[in-house]
């Protein structure tokens, strides 16, 4: 076991390695000159040059990298003597737009983004288990069909199409909630929630059908084999069959997409954001590709890659605990 | 020697009578509703795309035409006129701003959205099923390096790294560097897919009997194991389309997709954030165009999976 998480550590590291170098090799390649940037408009070569020192962009590419990977497990400090800015650990470098550090900015957005993607997540699970639990246990009937229908409709809606809509009829007819902003959950839990209903709703719709579906052929799958029929034969009650037996082995599947779906949505929600004007790491990403404000757009990156390779890992561990049939190798 | 008529059997050539699978699978296609209705619409949206400029010259406004006199400058420039300016003339309103015609811009619209679609499926379909079949067929080094390729694709937060990547490519053609970036995130899902089927073919027998008697390797693969893989490939091919409508939508929606003055779903959705509130209408068509083409590739696919699946009934 503790081998086992040795190893996958070890592979993840691994892999977020060679994204961060992609993403360097992306970054700091191909845009503009980022010193230029920085520079301003009354820009002289020696000031320019001098930026260039300071930033490290005068290094080759190799060392450049490795100093950037320093920086995230030991901090740095850019420039030297009496001009140098130290960078403190975990250091991801500083935004080219607000001079604030890489980190920093990120924390200051992950709350957002953390409670949009809880919130939604709560939703869509019970949601759409719920819904593929009915809809398996009463196969082929109408409401198994009627079910399906608006899953299959419900998981085919752009989710910028469900935000205005909803946007539309609850905010604007309705006045039923206010326009979405952010509330820290900390200084007024209610507003908090009563701001991210629209979000939250409208993320879930989504996965909620999904999940529904996926519930659906995992359970009617599970609600077929022996070993229901034997917990059906020992004289058990059907909510028990169900309820031990059946849910158990069906959810094993969706609670392993529910992982990596999680993680991918911790690196943000872009679409989600941008739409609601939410201040999460999806806006901060799309602010500052189009500000090319490379450090920050690398930090968000490396962060949304370690959220999906840290769900990935806490998935097959998960697996491992639930079905005593995986072994750990 | 026959070796060649040994493979006969087992080839997808359908023999003239009786029941190929994929004759099956006709079969069961052309009694299943849902099948039908997302053909219809899928070829109801192609046929669009494909007649765009005469149906912009029946109603006789180009996608690019501006009409100042369909909007009100005291309300910054929403449409005159109800449900956004729909009349007989403009059949679906007009944009606000600028009065361009939103049937044209749609019609048009969908052409892009189709074809970046389709083409980054296409891309992501040859490159899968191409590296899939060599991990699999191959199997030793070959097939954990390109599976370790597979996996580390998979670990990339794609839609950042498609924005990021679209937006540092040099100024080029912006469809074509759609289509690739969407293409080179997509294929190791077919690859997995694919590598997955070769395994379990490898060691199939009509395989084996291929290989014994002496069969290339490049005439088995094309041959034997290749028209096994059509089904799959199919399937999963089809229901990669929504998706990559879906993506090619996401980014335009974000602005970084077709560029001005060409117009996607994804495109008329991210002008129409601005007015939703005063100006539904311009939300709604193309919000709809992108529901119902997703909803009928899925429906679509659904069913390939159902008919060429060979432990479902024949019905």
């Amino acid at each position: 076991m503790i081998r086992y998480v040795a190893l996958r550590l070890a592979g993840m590291a691994g892999v977020l390695l060679v994204i961060c170098a992609v993403t360097f090799t992306i970054f700091y390649v191909f845009p503009a000159d980022p010193a230029l940037q920085a520079c301003g408009k009354s820009c002289t070569p020696e000031r320019l040059a001098m930026l260039h020192h300071q930033m490290g962009l005068d290094r080759p590419l190799w060392r450049q990298f490795t100093g950037y990977l320093t920086g995230i497990f030991a901090g740095r400090s850019y420039g030297e003597g009496p001009l140098a800015v130290q960078c403190h650990f975990p250091c991801l470098g500083f935004s080219y737009q607000n001079n604030t550090p890489v980190w920093d900015l990120m924390m200051r957005r992950l709350p957002t983004t953390l409670s949009i993607a809880a919130g939604a997540a709560v939703l869509w699970l019970a949601g759409g288990v719920a819904v593929g639990v009915m809809s398996a246990l009463r196969k082929d009937t109408l409401l198994d069909r009627t079910m399906m229908v608006g899953t299959l409709t419900s998981a085919s809606l752009p989710i910028y199409f469900t935000a205005m809509t909803l946007t539309v009829l609850v905010v604007q007819v309705g006045g039923l909630l206010p326009y979405s902003s952010y509330v820290p959950v900390g200084q007024d839990p209610a507003g908090w929630a009563k701001n991210l209903v629209l979000p939250w709703v409208a993320l879930a719709l989504l996965y909620a059908a999904m999940y529904a579906r996926m519930t659906r052929a995992s359970m009617v799958e599970t609600m077929a084999e022996p070993f229901i029929r034997t917990a059906r034969a020992k004289g058990l009650p059907e909510r028990t069959v169900v309820a031990k037996h059946g849910l158990r082995a069906g959810l094993t599947p969706v609670l392993t997409v529910f992982g990596m779906d999680l993680g991918a949505l911790l690196g943000g929600a872009v679409i989600t954001e941008s739409v609601f004007g939410l201040p999460g790491l999806g806006r901060l990403t799309i602010d500052s590709i189009e500000t090319s404000d490379q450090p920050v757009v690398m930090g968000v990156a490396l962060l949304a890659a370690f959220f999906i390779t840290f769900a990935n890992l806490v998935v097959d561990l998960a697996y491992a605990v639930v079905d005593p049939q995986v072994r750990f190798s | 020697m026959s070796a060649p008529s040994l493979a006969e059997g087992r080839a997808a050539t359908p023999p003239p009578l009786g029941r190929s699978p994929w004759r099956t699978a006709a079969r069961r296609l052309r009694r299943d509703p849902a099948a039908l209705i997302g053909l219809g619409i899928v070829l109801l949206f192609v046929l669009m795309a494909l007649t765009a400029p005469v149906l912009t010259a029946l109603n006789g406004h180009g996608p690019n035409e501006f009409h100042p006199e369909k909007i009100d400058k005291a309300l910054a420039g929403a449409p005159k006129g109800a449900l956004g300016g729909v009349d007989g003339d403009f059949w679906l309103g007009v944009e606000p701003g600028t009065g361009r015609d939103v049937f044209s811009r749609m019609v048009h619209g969908a052409r892009i959205s189709l074809l970046i679609s389709v083409l980054a499926t296409g891309v992501a379909t040859a490159a899968g099923t191409a590296l899939g079949l060599l991990a699999g067929f191959s199997g030793g080094r070959l097939d954990a390096l390109i599976s370790r390729v597979m996996d580390l694709v998979l670990s990339f937060p794609q839609l950042i790294f498609m924005i990021a990547l679209v937006s540092v490519l040099p100024e080029g053609n912006r469809t074509l560097e759609l289509v690739f970036v969407m293409g080179f995130f997509g294929w190791p899902y077919v690859g997995r897919i694919v590598r997955g089927q070769a395994l379990v073919l490898r060691s199939r027998e009509f395989v084996e009997a291929a290989r014994a008697a002496g069969m290339t390797r490049a005439r088995i693969l094309f041959r034997e194991v290749l028209p096994n893989l059509l089904a799959p490939i199919l399937v999963y091919a089809t229901l990669t389309v929504p998706i990559n409508i879906g993506t090619e939508a996401a980014l335009s929606f974000l602005g970084i997709g077709v560029r001005p003055p060409d117009s996607s779903w994804g495109q008329m959705m991210a002008t129409a954030m601005t007015w939703y509130q005063v100006d539904p209408m311009f939300f709604v068509v193309p919000g709809v165009c992108l529901l119902l083409t997703v909803l009928a590739f899925t429906l679509l696919g659904d069913a390939f999976r159902d008919a060429l699946d060979p432990r479902s009934a024949t019905r």
